[in-house]
């Protein structure tokens, strides 16, 4: 049954629960920077993967002008392209998405829309971001480290990743890469825990698993995903150290290096590959089912109606979740792996189109027969929808076994990956931050800075990466700093390349409005008030605008229905928000 | 109410686009012409369903945008639709994995008649071995490569004498008839690539990987490396030409043997085995 009225034992009042002076900080240090609360860490995971966000921007920039105009820069040489691959694709898989979806929101929204004080570990909340902020240091200290940061492309596949013949693979590079890495993952693992149990034992009374928004499941289902998939991640870091600096074979087989015979031997480069993608293709859905919760409660709130199908949306999250474990070598058809896993990934891999068929279509559901205020929220749940529906179809293509064998390894997969785990998450990290930036600062943003951020990165981005299906399509592969003269390539992909750069330059800017605009907004935006949006989620009722340490004042709310009342006949007013007993009488004030 | 329109606009692009614009595959050169057919099958599904759900979010957008006075719809759910709707998605991945299944088994199911071509990459050029009289490839072992014996041949295996040794130059194959390219690697990996035959394949040092195809158009083919190598990777390089029977004949003739390469050294290249 879908749970929308109140129940009789919800007539329980709601506790009291005193202010203790010990649990708020005393001063400005553990207040602003070495803060245990979960909105102040939100912030600075956000504020860092963001920061490091930039930098993988300029590295695309770098990227796109080489391969629209190929030659024309001479500081771009190949070894410094493949630096550039790397490092754009690592800092905005690991250090962008998952830090910004987990940490960031992770953190501001699930203690509030549990109706909790806080993460139930603080401290070791506290921790997990100064960890993550040590890993992104050692990232970055690889460009400055002699030989500059690793050329192994992100999926760092040995042998290469370790010998000569890659940027860094006998340098500083990949050793800081690894060693960035597993602080990543020591720290995710410290929040991660903190998520998974706010989750499970910190909601507020009335707050059941089946009246939590859809942005909790999605992030709470990608924890746990995360915590099972890190692991694969971590022992492929380790075993990679351990060839790189003691010698030992894990990836390494008997190989021979610009004809000198090297000492290792038997050792397996393919299991670096089922490592690597037992963890990588969780990794894409640890991005998405934020994702595709957040984007459902913007659709829901500013379509004014409730998300259709929210039990199938709950199942669709954790079935996606369990089934993104038994894909991951689809990844990997063309590896040289047995053929025979060929039938089962790629049986796994269409039958995973299915829950996430069900999402998209509940989602255009939802906004039949809405009343869709087309906020800039709302346009960018749209534009995700758009993007991530062409994004999944082209995923029908590569993991359908066969028909991967052309596209592999091709500038398809890069259009494809973009779309879909790039673009699609990125037009709801921005639709999530237009949303809850008032409950954030307390103050709108400018309307049309918004508009024009929305149309120019929409519009831009499917600019960019839809004619790139088309390179794949010719048969241009993918980490190629120049294609030089050949013969089946056309002058006319030389075109498109450049038009794809001077697209992406101009996209890139527009990000520059965005940040002036959250920057400007700070100061001189209008008050918010405390619930812009008129939402019926926890976060949208606390008593001050933002919520100071501890969220709720003297009282944690009480919870009387699930997160969706938009519209419900007979009400007030088209919303009743998840505390409110209405018909029942007020709660005692 | 621009964002109706430009859905709209999306959907009309991005046919036109398909439609128009010059990209498209190379001209097939192998018998993999069931790869392009299920890939045209699953551009027909995947483009209906995406033109379909846009232009269905476009029709909302316009059709319930918000007016004065305006209320939405209250209805949580609907089993019968869900399930109409699941039971339809099944049904067209269903489509597309069925031929794609089916075409695969073919793609890893070696005729008995193909003839084996060993391809051996390196940073970064390619080398290759033919069988020779015997029809059969000697072994091999990275731990055997020297600069005598640049492709790990073994000289105690008498089945790889008269193995024809192709080192960093063209491939030359017969038109018409199965070949079994085996893929070998000497160092790190690679991927033997060639877009007019649609088959490729990753190459793992310390492995041997395979896939099978048939030339069915004569001319040059540009290979190109398809797994990330090293810095040489985009530059990795190398020519198949698809012959009539006269002229691979022919080319073959020109070719030496492995025998006839190590002859002076070869009491040399077997004592190098010995540690």
């Amino acid at each position: 049954m879908v749970d929308i009225t109140p129940r009789a034992a919800d007539a329980i009042a709601p506790a009291e629960v005193p202010d203790v002076e010990l649990y708020h900080p005393h001063s400005w240090w553990t207040t602003y920077v070495f803060s245990q609360d979960a909105k102040v860490i939100a912030i600075q995971y956000a504020g860092t993967a963001m920061a490091i966000g930039m930098v993988a921007l300029v590295l695309s920039w770098l990227m796109r002008l080489q391969l629209g105009f190929p030659g024309t820069f001479d500081f771009i040489t190949p070894e410094a392209y493949y630096q550039f691959v790397t490092m754009h694709g690592m800092i905005m898989v690991i250090y962008l998405l998952t830090a910004l979806f987990l940490g960031g929101f992770g953190n501001y929204l699930i203690p509030l829309m549990v109706g909790a004080r806080d993460m139930v570990f603080p401290y070791v909340n506290m921790l997990s971001y100064w960890i993550y902020l040590l890993a992104v240091l050692v990232l970055v200290a690889s460009f400055f480290a002699p030989g500059g940061p690793t050329g192994a492309g992100w999926t760092l596949y040995p042998p290469q990743a370790i010998l000569s013949g890659t940027p860094g693979g006998q340098q500083a590079g990949i050793l800081l890469m690894l060693a960035s890495l597993i602080l990543f993952i020591i720290g995710f693992t410290m929040g991660g825990l903190n998520y998974v149990v706010t989750v499970l034992q910190g909601r507020t009374r009335g707050m059941t698993l089946m009246r939590m928004p859809l942005t909790v499941w999605g992030i709470f289902t990608a924890t746990v995903m995360a915590l099972l998939a890190f692991p694969a991640l971590f022992v492929a870091c380790v075993m990679m150290l351990f060839d790189r600096l003691l010698g030992t074979s894990f990836f390494m087989p008997a190989l021979v290096e610009m004809g000198e015979q090297l000492s290792y031997g038997g050792g397996s480069p393919i299991l670096f590959q089922h490592l690597f993608w037992f963890f990588g293709h969780p990794e894409v859905y640890i991005v998405a089912l934020p994702a595709f919760g957040i984007v459902s409660d913007l659709i829901s709130t500013h379509a004014r109606k409730n998300i259709f199908g929210y039990r199938m949306m709950v199942w669709a999250i954790v079935g996606i979740g369990a089934l993104s474990f038994i894909v991951w070598a689809h990844h990997m058809y063309v590896s040289g792996m047995h053929p025979w896993f060929g039938f089962f990934f790629a049986t796994t891999t269409l039958i995973i189109a299915i829950p996430t068929a069900i999402k998209v279509y509940n989602w255009v559901l939802t906004l039949w027969r809405g009343d869709i205020h087309l906020t800039i929220p709302m346009l960018f749940a749209l534009a995700f929808i758009v993007t991530f529906v062409n994004g999944g179809l082209t995923g029908l293509f590569l993991g359908n076994v066969v028909v991967d064998v052309p596209l592999s390894d091709t500038m398809f997969v890069v259009a494809h990956f973009h779309m879909v785990m790039g673009v699609a998450p990125i037009m709801v990290v921005f639709g999530a931050i237009y949303h809850w930036y008032p409950k954030i600062t307390g103050r709108m943003f400018s309307e049309w800075m918004g508009q024009f951020h929305f149309w120019v990165t929409f519009v831009g981005a499917y600019a960019i990466f839809f004619p790139m299906h088309y390179v794949g399509l010719v048969g241009v592969p993918r980490r190629y700093p120049e294609l030089g003269e050949t013969a089946f390539i056309p002058d006319s992909v030389h075109t498109l390349n450049a038009f794809i750069t001077v697209a992406a330059l101009i996209v890139g800017f527009a990000q520059l409005v965005f940040l002036f605009n959250m920057l400007w907004s700070l100061r001189y935006g209008r008050d918010a008030g405390g619930n812009p949006w008129r939402a019926t989620s926890l976060e949208w009722q606390t008593p001050t605008t933002p919520p100071p340490h501890g969220n709720w004042g003297k009282q944690v709310p009480l919870v009387y229905r699930w997160a969706y009342d938009y519209s419900v006949p007979g009400a007030p007013q088209d919303f009743i928000a998840q505390n409110d007993p209405w018909p029942g009488k007020a709660a005692p004030a | 109410m621009a964002i109706a329109l430009v859905l709209v606009l999306v959907v009309v692009g991005s046919v036109l686009f398909h439609a128009l614009s010059p990209w498209w595959w190379t001209p097939i050169a192998s018998n993999w012409d069931y790869i392009d057919h299920t890939l045209v099958i699953t551009f027909w599904i995947t483009g209906v369903v995406f033109a379909a759900v846009v232009l269905f979010m476009a029709y909302c957008v316009w059709r319930f945008r918000h007016k004065e006075g305006s209320k939405a719809h209250y209805e949580p759910e609907s089993k019968r639709l869900e399930t109409w709707l699941t039971v339809v998605t099944g049904i067209g991945v269903a489509a597309m994995l069925a031929p794609g299944l089916y075409v695969w088994s073919q793609f890893i199911t070696v005729p008995d008649d193909a003839t084996d071509v060993e391809v051996i990459a390196q940073q970064w050029q390619w080398s290759y071995r033919l069988p020779g009289a015997d029809g059969k490839l000697g072994t091999s072992d990275s731990r055997l490569i020297s600069a005598e014996n640049p492709l790990g041949v073994n000289p105690e295996d008498p089945n790889g004498q008269d193995d024809v040794v192709v080192e960093a130059a063209d491939l030359h194959l017969p038109i018409g008839k199965p070949v079994k390219m085996l893929l070998r690697s000497i160092d790190v990996l690679h991927d033997f690539y060639v877009p007019e035959f649609r088959a490729k394949m990753d190459m793992i040092p310390g492995s041997v990987t395979y896939f099978w195809f048939t030339p069915t158009r004569t001319g040059s083919f540009e290979v190109l490396c398809a797994e990330l190598c090293g810095t040489g990777h985009g530059f990795m390089r190398g020519v198949v030409a698809v012959d009539t029977e006269q002229d691979y004949q022919a080319w073959l003739q020109e070719q030496s043997t492995f025998a006839q390469l190590t002859a002076p050294e070869k009491v040399g290249a077997a004592e190098m085995v010995q540690p």
